[in-house]
């Protein structure tokens, strides 16, 4: 099992990353953002989480056109597995690969802290290991996690069963940090081979640091 | 010639910083301000001297990079 992670100048996640994924006995492959091809037995591609050109103009808005960029959506197009966590989940949006947009959160705070997650839907590569409405305390660290899509493409999304995460208290109930829209905090494409959420699995892989729920999340991701 | 372009929240979509900013300016005692919307401004001075051919760049730039079309529109003044 490969897991390539893309590193732009600011991305700051991508050896938090490494270490999750060899973790979980994955080899790792790091690759600048100035490439223009993906390592050939890429299984997982990892836009990971950061600042990715200091978030200049608007999060993910000008990494979207580094040269590796290209990359990583003809690697989608052809079905490959494509995973952004946090920053990445702004790069994908910005690149059209994800619908909707990363706003400001609601409260204008940058937010760190543990946060639960519920999972809204089993139905795709990336949560299969998962049950539904399963609660995992997983961190957030962002200022731009506050999902907006319009009504039509949030039903299209319901429909279409590309919700994956919700937040949520520990029991479960609905808690919005950001103001995201439905207190979303994960999305699929439409083929479900693309995913981005705000929260960071590859940060809560030990008990020691507060919590390893991101283990069975992240194993998921490298069940081909 | 000098194009400005003025980006703003779309109006469907709440600005919380245009509401931060109103809350504040509640508290200074400006009664008289009904709503609050936060933007920014982008100056580019261009070699363009066609001001047809320079607004269609411009509106390129902006549909390409310089807003996300999802949450932002923008306006266009070109002075030359």
């Amino acid at each position: 099992m490969k897991v390539t992670i893309v590193q732009f100048p600011g991305t700051n996640c991508e050896y938090d990353t490494q270490y999750a994924f060899e973790k979980l006995g994955a080899s790792i492959e790091i690759i600048w953002h100035k490439e223009t091809a993906l390592p050939a037995d890429t299984d997982l591609l990892v836009v990971a989480g950061g600042f990715s050109y200091g978030d200049y103009l608007r999060s993910g808005a000008i990494a979207r056109f580094s040269p590796v960029m290209n990359a990583v959506k003809s690697y989608a197009e052809k079905g490959g597995k494509v995973l952004g966590i946090c920053n990445g989940f702004q790069v994908l949006t910005e690149s059209h690969m994800l619908p909707g947009a990363l706003k400001r959160n609601s409260n204008l705070h940058f937010i760190s802290k543990h946060h639960h997650l519920k999972v809204a839907s089993t139905d795709n590569t990336f949560l299969k290991k998962m049950e539904k409405d399963e609660i995992v305390n997983i961190p957030i660290a962002h200022h731009d996690g506050n999902f907006y899509i319009d009504p039509d493409g949030l039903k299209a999304l319901y429909d279409n069963d590309q919700v994956l995460l919700h937040y949520c208290d520990e029991d479960g109930k609905i808690s919005n940090p950001n103001g995201s829209i439905d207190s979303i905090a994960g999305i699929t494409n439409k083929n479900k081979n693309v995913f981005g959420l705000m929260p960071h699995p590859e940060r809560a892989m030990d008990t020691i640091l507060g919590s390893d729920d991101g283990i069975k999340m992240l194993e998921g991701f490298l069940n081909t | 010639m000098t194009a400005i372009v003025n980006i703003s929240l779309k109006s469907g979509v709440l600005d919380s910083q245009g509401k931060a900013v109103h809350h504040a300016l509640d508290a200074l005692n400006f009664k008289g301000v009904e709503d609050v919307r936060v933007g920014k401004q982008i100056v580019l001075k261009l070699t363009s001297t066609d001001k047809i051919a320079a607004k269609a760049e411009v509106a390129e730039m902006c549909e390409s990079l310089l807003t996300n079309t999802v949450i932002e529109e923008y306006e266009i003044e070109l002075i030359s």
